[in-house]
C-alpha cells in the first residue's frame, strides 16, 4: 500500500514538468505547424483557409539565400568561439587551485549578469567612427582617417562571437576539468607526441564538450536578431530577423510560423547529429 | 555539502544541462506569439457571441491609454485627473504594428485609448476595432486647422483625431556634403560618390517604399505588382550604398558622422545635436501621415476616453508636443502660440498645413497590404 502511493507521488511530481512543457514547448509548436497552413488576413491576423502557398515562397531562392548566409555566420561565429574558447577553457581547467578555478569561471559567466542588448549597444559605442577603438587607434597613430568598423559582417560576427562564447568555454571546461591527467601520462610514457596525445586521446575524451558547445553557440546564433540589426546596420538580415519582421512587421503570422518551423526543422537536425556524436564517444570510450 | 559558488553552480548546470536547453529557449520565445494567437481567437469568438453595448463604468475610472514613450508631456495624468477626476495609465508601443498586436492579443475592454498613425487607423477602422467618436463630447476639435479634419483616411474626424502631422524626407549633414545639392529621393537611391556608403533608409514597411514609389511617379498607397516590384528592384539596387536600416536612431548615425544622409520623419532630424544637420522635402513628393488618436472597440469607459481627446486638444498640450517633440500639431491654437523663433531654427516646422497637404496622405492598403507587405519583405530579404 506504501508503495503505491510513494509510486502515484513520484508520477505527481513530474507534473509541473510536463505542464510546462505541454504548455509552453508542445502546444506553441503545434499551433506554429497549424497557422503554417493558412494565410494571413488584410489587416494580420490569420484566416483559416488551407494553403501550401508559404511553403513555396519560403523555397524562394531569396529566403533559402537568407537561411544560407546565417548558416554561414551561424558556423563562423562557432569556428571562431572554439578557437578562441578551447585555450581558454584549457587555460582554466589547469589551473591547480580550485579558488582560481572558480574565480576565473566566474569571469567567464560575469557578462550574463547585464542584458544582452545592454552590452551590444555598448559594441556600436567601442567601435562607431568616434568610438574609443577609432579614437585610440589615431591617438596612437597607427591610423589617419577612422575605420569602419561597424555595419559589416565583421561587426555581426564579432557581437555574436562576444555573445556566445561564454556558452562555449563551459561545456569545454567541465569536460577538460573531468580529464583524468593520467591518462595523458601514459600516452606520454608510451611515446606519443604532444600533437598526436591531442589528437587521440584529449580531443576524442572531451568530444561530448565539443559538441554541446558547438551546439551552445551555434543554435542562438543561427536564431539572433538583434545583433545583425544593431551592429549589421540591418542591411543583411539573418533568419531571425526575417522572422521577427514577419510577425511584428509585415503581421504574416502563417508565413513567420513557417519560417521559423524551417528553423527548428534545420535545429533538430543539429540536436540528432548531436545525440549520434555522443552515443559514439560514450562508446568509443566504453571500448577504449 | 558543497557550497553553491555561482561558478559551481554554472559547472553543475552546464554538466546536468539537457541539450534541449538552448532550443526551449527559442520555443519559448514563439509561445508568447502563440498564446498571444490563442488569447486573439478567444476575444474574437467571444465578441462574435456577445454584441449590444458595453456596459459603461461610471465615477472616477481608470483609462487605459497606448501611446508611445515621451510622446505626451510627462505630468499628463496629474493634470488630467484635476481637469476631469479620471485617472490614466500608459501601455508604451514601439511601432503602430506593436499596437496592432497589443489590441488583437487583448480582451476588448482593456485598452481605451489607442494612438495610431492615419493609415493604420483607417484599416483598424474597417475592421470594426474602433469606436465612432461622438462630437457632442470633444467640443476642442474646434481648435484644429480645418485641413486637418478632412484628411483622406477619415474625413471628418469620424473616428480618429489628429495629434501631430508631418511628412518624410532627408535629413543631412551640410558641412560633410560638400559637392551635392541634396533634393531628391535619387540622392538616396543612386547616391554620389561622396554619400556612398554613409546613407541610412527607414525600415518600416510603409515608409521603406515611398522613396522608389515617388522616384518612379508612382503612389505611395501604390498595390499594383508591377508597380511594388519594380520599387523593390530600385530599392534592391540601392542596397550596396547603404550604411543600414535606421528607423528609430538614424540621427545620432549623423551626429557621429557615420551616416551623412538618412531617410527620416521631419521633426527626427531636429533631434540630432549637430547644428550643421538639415532637412529636404525631395522633389519628387512624398507623404502626410497623422499621429491619431482613437478609442479602441468595446470601451467600457467612452466619457473617460472622450474626455482624454477634448482633454489633449487644449492648446497648451499641442503646444508641448510642437516645442518638444519638434513635431508639427494639427492645432492651430497650439502652433499659432508658438515662438516664432521656434519655426526659425526648425524649418519642418514652418511647414503651413496647405503645403503639407500637398504631399500624399499615407491610405490603409486593404487586399494590397498583402503585396505591400510582401515587397518589403523582398528588399528586406535581398542580399
Amino acid at each position: 500500500m506504501r508503495g503505491l502511493i510513494r509510486r502515484r507521488d513520484g508520477k505527481l511530481t513530474l507534473a509541473p514538468a510536463f505542464l510546462w512543457w505541454g504548455v509552453f514547448l508542445a502546444a506553441p509548436l503545434v499551433l506554429i505547424l497549424v497557422n503554417s497552413f493558412f494565410r494571413r488576413g488584410p489587416f494580420g491576423g490569420v484566416v483559416y483557409e488551407a494553403t501550401l502557398s508559404n511553403y513555396a515562397r519560403a523555397l524562394d531562392p531569396l529566403f533559402l539565400g537568407v537561411l544560407g548566409y546565417s548558416v554561414q555566420m551561424a558556423l563562423l561565429t562557432t569556428v571562431i568561439c572554439f578557437l578562441v574558447g578551447y585555450p581558454a577553457a584549457w587555460f582554466i581547467a589547469t589551473r591547480p587551485s580550485a579558488r582560481m578555478r572558480n574565480a576565473l569561471l566566474l569571469l567567464v559567466i560575469l557578462p550574463f549578469w547585464t542584458n544582452f542588448l545592454i552590452r551590444t549597444y555598448a559594441w556600436i559605442v567601442l567601435l562607431n567612427r568616434e568610438g574609443v577603438v577609432n579614437q585610440t587607434l589615431q591617438a596612437v597613430g597607427l591610423t589617419d582617417a577612422p575605420l569602419s568598423l561597424l555595419y559589416n559582417d565583421f561587426a555581426v560576427v564579432m557581437g555574436l562571437v562576444y555573445g556566445y562564447l561564454p556558452l562555449m568555454i563551459l561545456p569545454l571546461y567541465a569536460s577538460l576539468e573531468r580529464l583524468n591527467p593520467e591518462i595523458r601520462e601514459a600516452a606520454e610514457d608510451l611515446g606519443a607526441r604532444p600533437l598526436r596525445i591531442l589528437r587521440t586521446v584529449t580531443l576524442p575524451l572531451i568530444l561530448p564538450g565539443i559538441v554541446a558547445g558547438c551546439v551552445f553557440v551555434f543554435v542562438p546564433t543561427l536564431g539572433n536578431f538583434p545583433v545583425p540589426q544593431l551592429l549589421g546596420g540591418g542591411r543583411r538580415i539573418m533568419i531571425g530577423n526575417l522572422i521577427n519582421q514577419q510577425f511584428l512587421e509585415a503581421r504574416d503570422w502563417p508565413f513567420g510560423a513557417t519560417l521559423a518551423l524551417g528553423l527548428m526543422v534545420v535545429l533538430m537536425a543539429l540536436l540528432v547529429v548531436q545525440s549520434r556524436v555522443l552515443r559514439r564517444s560514450r562508446e568509443f570510450a566504453l571500448d577504449g | 555539502m558543497t557550497v553553491a559558488t555561482p561558478a559551481r553552480t554554472v559547472e553543475l548546470w552546464v554538466r546536468n544541462a539537457p541539450k534541449e536547453e538552448a532550443t526551449l529557449f527559442r520555443f519559448e520565445r514563439m509561445s508568447i506569439r502563440s498564446l498571444a494567437l490563442t488569447a486573439s481567437m478567444i476575444v474574437i469568438a467571444a465578441c462574435g457571441a456577445g454584441g449590444g453595448a458595453v456596459p459603461q463604468q461610471t465615477g472616477p475610472v481608470t483609462l487605459q491609454v497606448m501611446n508611445y514613450a515621451n510622446y505626451m508631456p510627462e505630468d499628463i495624468a496629474e493634470r488630467f485627473k484635476a481637469a476631469t477626476g479620471h485617472s490614466m495609465e500608459v501601455t508604451l508601443l514601439s511601432s503602430n504594428e506593436d499596437a496592432l498586436a497589443k489590441l488583437d492579443a487583448s480582451p476588448a475592454g482593456t485598452y481605451d485609448i489607442v494612438f495610431l498613425t492615419s493609415p493604420f487607423a483607417e484599416g483598424m477602422n474597417k475592421a470594426g476595432k474602433l469606436e465612432a467618436l461622438d462630437h457632442a463630447k470633444i467640443s476642442n476639435l474646434s481648435n484644429l486647422y480645418p485641413e486637418a479634419t478632412q484628411a483622406g483616411h477619415d474625413p471628418g474626424n469620424k473616428f480618429s483625431v489628429p495629434y501631430a502631422w508631418g511628412t518624410t524626407g532627408i535629413c543631412y549633414r551640410a558641412d560633410l556634403v560638400k559637392e551635392t545639392e541634396i533634393d531628391s529621393w535619387n540622392d538616396l537611391l543612386q547616391p554620389s560618390a561622396e554619400l556612398s556608403g554613409k546613407i541610412t533608409m527607414m525600415d518600416e514597411d510603409r515608409w521603406l517604399m515611398i522613396p522608389a514609389l515617388k522616384v518612379l511617379g508612382f503612389s505611395a498607397n501604390s498595390t499594383d505588382a508591377a508597380e511594388l516590384s519594380q520599387a523593390a528592384d530600385l530599392l534592391i539596387a540601392a542596397k550596396k550604398s547603404l550604411l543600414g536600416y535606421d528607423a528609430e536612431t538614424f540621427y545620432t548615425k549623423l551626429d557621429s558622422g557615420e551616416a551623412v544622409a538618412v531617410h527620416g520623419w521631419d521633426g527626427w532630424c531636429n533631434y540630432a545635436a549637430d547644428p550643421n544637420v538639415k532637412w529636404v522635402l525631395p522633389s519628387e513628393g512624398s507623404d502626410l501621415w497623422l499621429d491619431t488618436m482613437t478609442i479602441a472597440k468595446g470601451s467600457p469607459r467612452l466619457e473617460a476616453a472622450h474626455a482624454f481627446i477634448d482633454f489633449i486638444l487644449l492648446p497648451e498640450n499641442g503646444r508641448w508636443v510642437a516645442e518638444n517633440i519638434l513635431y508639427k500639431v494639427p492645432n492651430k491654437a497650439a502652433m499659432e502660440a508658438l515662438d516664432p523663433a521656434l519655426l526659425e531654427a526648425y524649418p519642418n516646422m514652418a511647414i503651413t498645413p496647405a503645403q503639407l497637404l500637398t504631399q500624399e496622405a499615407l491610405r490603409d492598403l486593404g487586399d494590397g497590404q498583402t503585396r505591400f507587405s510582401d515587397a518589403a519583405t523582398k528588399v528586406k530579404a535581398a542580399p
